[in-house]
């Protein structure tokens, strides 16, 4: 009998001091930080961004070219060089290594591709710095494309 | 045994304990609700989400303007206007000093009391607001897609320019008037106690341009000396008319505390300002002397530039009938409130024991049946009886401000009994009143002086907290309320600190705003003379004992960031252009040793400081705003040799 009191006293007492809770809620806190998406094929051959299937962004065309390099002049050239280590990476052959859209989708989209791509995270890794976003339309990040092309395919600088 | 004894012993005086706590005070997470209701989730706005409105709330003796959202009474911004900013670099950098000149000189400070949106059609359109300095008297312009202060215009011939900003309906006119009688003629060197010879009020209509917003003083009206303390623009009906109070119509300059307030009725001053813009078309103002600044940020250059006029247009009352009239109202009235009809002229008069509410139809019928008392340099003064509608009876001790909320209800501060009682416009009687803490000023509701409020929030701005947050000292932040307004009852929502000393106060809703809201300034748009597109062209120039440097800022360096050749004597410009075009992504600068405050750079802008240095040596200078996971290395060094060194001018960033 004094062990069923017991028991009642305590189960009492349990609720004196659960009961308050204010049921749901207490156990809601969700994590906003959604799992990441793996990358798909295209993503990772091709870049993260606005640009989500191949581009035919045609042969160099010499007056894109030019104009892209007055954009190169003005949004790039704080931190890179074309043949040498800057701030930023070389770039005078970056044309040979990946596909204009993966340039492109790195120049609109800086911050996811520092954030989730391998090639994004490896040269975070080196440089230790993540390219700012500039502003630049898709149409200026062609043009950029195609003096960056012109350059690794002639060896001169349009901006000269 | 001893062990269970323990535990048992243990058990039965927690059990007491929580029974004890529970029956006196109930569920320890719902106690603070029991006050406050459901307040907490009505101002509650998610991490991430948006408030439904901004609120402007002035700055008072902080000459600063603080932007806040409402329901939550987060702040997101404190714009300074007749202030120094060290935080920004307002009124330190090259760019923004001109906008703090007047002909005194340099003032850095002023008392801004109340803001008022542009208008179209009467509603706030959201493009700029403006705002008053009362101590030197002048009125600001802030743009909305920026929130900077962009133009600044002097009042002349003005003694505290307190009756400001209040807008007309289409923003044709701000009003500004002089609180402090003074000699109006310039510079006027006259005994103190020759006031009622020689001192003189004025009332000041500056014209802004629909486009530009460019502000301009068109005219003023030259008035007896009496006080004039605040103003309105009509609504509706009477949208061709503004409004001051006036005080000290005994003309006192002593001790007004006591002989300011003898007489048992000042007035309302309603002036046609149609009928004195035409008059003054059709050449009726004479131009007289004055001296004062106009200062306005060119658009292209974001450079402030001071222009100085020394005439204006001075219209008399003699020479302009049938356009101004005093309405005589009890006890040195303060604010004149008119109702969303434009009907009602509700003076809170902070010493008397009514608020009187004067008609807009009757004041007009008035003028038609000539029921004056008497003429005053040309202004008929009408009969009390003859324009006044309602007393409020037993509206509080020291009514001073009104608001409304559109349903037929008038809301007015008071001061000396802090509280705010609402009442209605149609009985004039009391339906409500609640508590202030402590001391109400003024009071705004959302849209509350519109011709369409929205009947949702109040905000109470109030004199002292003293025991309402955490104590700092003597000096406490002068609080707000936020009340709901939406039911029968007022109902208190939050209690905040703000900064300065708000005066008045305006809202509008956030969608009027937030879209158009710059994010960057375009590069390509910068036609400063100085701006540096492109790091090959940043390079220094010496011209002189002048040199400028033109820099470069991204993250997270300076181009150039190595400079040799700089001299003691010399006067160095640094001019940074901050070449990110990413929103958000400012940079600073600062220098050892300068006499002046940082500068911050948004994205997109040029911004100059001047630096003098004193001594030889290695000065580092460094970006003050975290930028980048390699901020700290964003930093760079003057070489400073003594006066007459040949050190050559050499730049350099990288090994370049």
């Amino acid at each position: 009998m004094q062990q069923l009191t017991r028991i009642l006293l305590l189960l009492i007492l349990a609720l004196v001091y659960t009961g308050c809770g204010n049921g749901e809620g207490d156990d809601q806190r969700t994590d906003t930080r959604e799992a990441e998406p793996e990358l798909t094929e295209f993503e990772l051959e091709h870049g993260i961004g606005p640009v989500t299937e191949r581009l035919d962004i045609g042969d160099l065309n010499v007056e894109r070219a030019r104009r892209g390099a007055d954009i190169f002049d003005r949004r790039c050239t704080a931190c890179h060089r074309m043949g040498r280590r800057f701030v930023g990476p070389p770039l005078g052959e970056v044309t040979e290594m990946r596909s204009p859209e993966f340039l492109i989708n790195f120049i609109l989209n800086p911050e996811e591709m520092t954030n989730r791509h391998p090639v994004g995270q490896e040269l975070l890794q080196d440089y230790m710095t993540i390219m700012p976003y500039q502003n630049v339309t898709k149409e200026q990040a062609i043009e950029i494309v195609d003096f960056l092309r012109y350059y690794a395919e002639t060896g001169e600088d349009l901006r000269d | 045994m001893a062990q269970k004894t323990t535990i048992w012993k243990i058990t039965s005086l927690l059990l007491g304990l929580g029974l004890l706590a529970m029956i006196m005070y109930g569920c320890p997470s719902q106690t603070g609700m029991l006050d406050t209701g459901d307040a907490a989730q009505r101002v509650y706005v998610a991490p991430g989400e948006y408030d439904e409105y901004y609120a402007f709330l002035s700055g008072g003796y902080s000459g600063q303007l603080s932007v806040w959202g409402l329901p939550s009474a987060r702040m997101f911004r404190n714009i300074p206007v007749f202030s120094q900013d060290p935080e920004s670099g307002y009124g330190y950098s090259e760019e923004t000093k001109p906008l703090l000149m007047t002909s005194y000189g340099f003032i850095p400070w002023d008392d801004s009391h109340h803001p008022d949106f542009s208008h179209t059609d009467g509603m706030p359109d959201g493009r700029w607001i403006f705002i008053n300095g009362n101590n030197t008297p002048r009125v600001a312009r802030i743009d909305l897609t920026t929130f900077e202060t962009v133009e600044i215009l002097e009042l002349p011939n003005t003694g505290g320019n307190h009756a400001s900003t209040f807008v007309t309906e289409n923003t044709e006119y701000i009003i500004g008037a002089t609180r402090f009688s003074i000699p109006y003629e310039k510079d006027k060197d006259v005994p103190i106690d020759s006031y009622k010879e020689n001192f003189d009020g004025s009332l000041s209509f500056i014209a802004v341009d629909p486009e530009s917003g460019e502000m301009s003083m068109d005219f003023q009206i030259i008035m007896p000396p009496y006080h004039y303390d605040l103003g309105r623009a009509g609504k509706g009906k009477s949208a061709d008319w503004v409004f001051f109070t006036t005080y000290n119509t005994e003309q006192a300059h002593t001790l007004l505390e006591i002989y300011a307030s003898e007489f048992d009725k000042d007035y309302v001053v309603a002036v046609n300002w149609k009928k004195a813009r035409d008059y003054v078309r059709e050449g009726r103002a004479r131009t007289v002397p004055a001296n004062y600044y106009h200062n306005l940020k060119d658009k292209n250059t974001s450079i402030a530039v001071s222009t100085v006029h020394d005439e204006v247009l001075l219209l008399d009352p003699e020479d302009a009938p049938d356009m101004i009239y005093f309405l005589p109202t009890p006890k040195s009235p303060h604010g004149v409130d008119i109702d969303p009809t434009g009907e009602y002229i509700v003076a809170g008069g902070k010493l008397a024991t009514v608020i009187p509410v004067h008609s807009f139809s009757r004041m007009l019928e008035a003028i038609e049946n000539e029921a004056f008392e008497e003429v005053i340099n040309g202004i008929p003064v009408l009969e009390y009886e003859a324009t006044i509608i309602g007393e409020v009876e037993n509206p509080g001790l020291g009514p001073l401000h009104t608001e409304f909320d559109g349903d037929g209800n008038a809301y007015t501060s008071v001061y000396i009994s802090s509280e705010i009682v609402k009442w209605s416009l149609e009985t004039f009687e009391v339906l409500d009143r609640i508590d202030s803490y402590y001391s109400i000023g003024h009071l705004m509701i959302t849209g509350g002086d519109t011709p369409n409020p929205d009947r949702k929030y109040m905000i109470g701005l109030t004199k002292t907290s003293r025991d309402r947050f955490l104590p700092t000292g003597p000096k406490q932040l002068h609080p707000a309320q936020l009340y709901d307004i939406s039911g029968d009852r007022m109902e208190l929502l939050l209690d905040f600190p703000t900064i300065g000393e708000p005066h008045y106060a305006q809202a509008i809703r956030a969608d009027k705003i937030r879209d158009n809201v710059k994010q960057i300034y375009d590069l390509d748009e910068n036609q400063h003379p100085h701006a540096v597109k492109r790091p090959r062209d940043a390079r220094v120039v010496r011209d002189g004992d002048i040199v400028r440097v033109y820099m470069t800022n991204i993250r997270s360096h300076f181009t150039p960031d190595n400079i040799e050749g700089i001299r003691v004597g010399d006067e160095v410009h640094f001019h940074l252009t901050n070449i990110e075009q990413d929103w958000d992504m400012v940079h600073g600068f600062a220098i050892k040793g300068a006499h002046s405050g940082e500068v911050l750079i948004a994205p997109g802008e040029t911004k100059t400081t001047v630096w003098r240095p004193q001594r030889p040596g290695i000065y580092p200078f460094y970006c003050t705003a975290f930028c980048s996971a390699l901020h700290q290395e964003m930093q760079g060094y003057v070489r400073v040799s003594p006066a007459g060194s040949d050190v050559p001018l050499t730049w350099r960033t990288g090994e370049e």
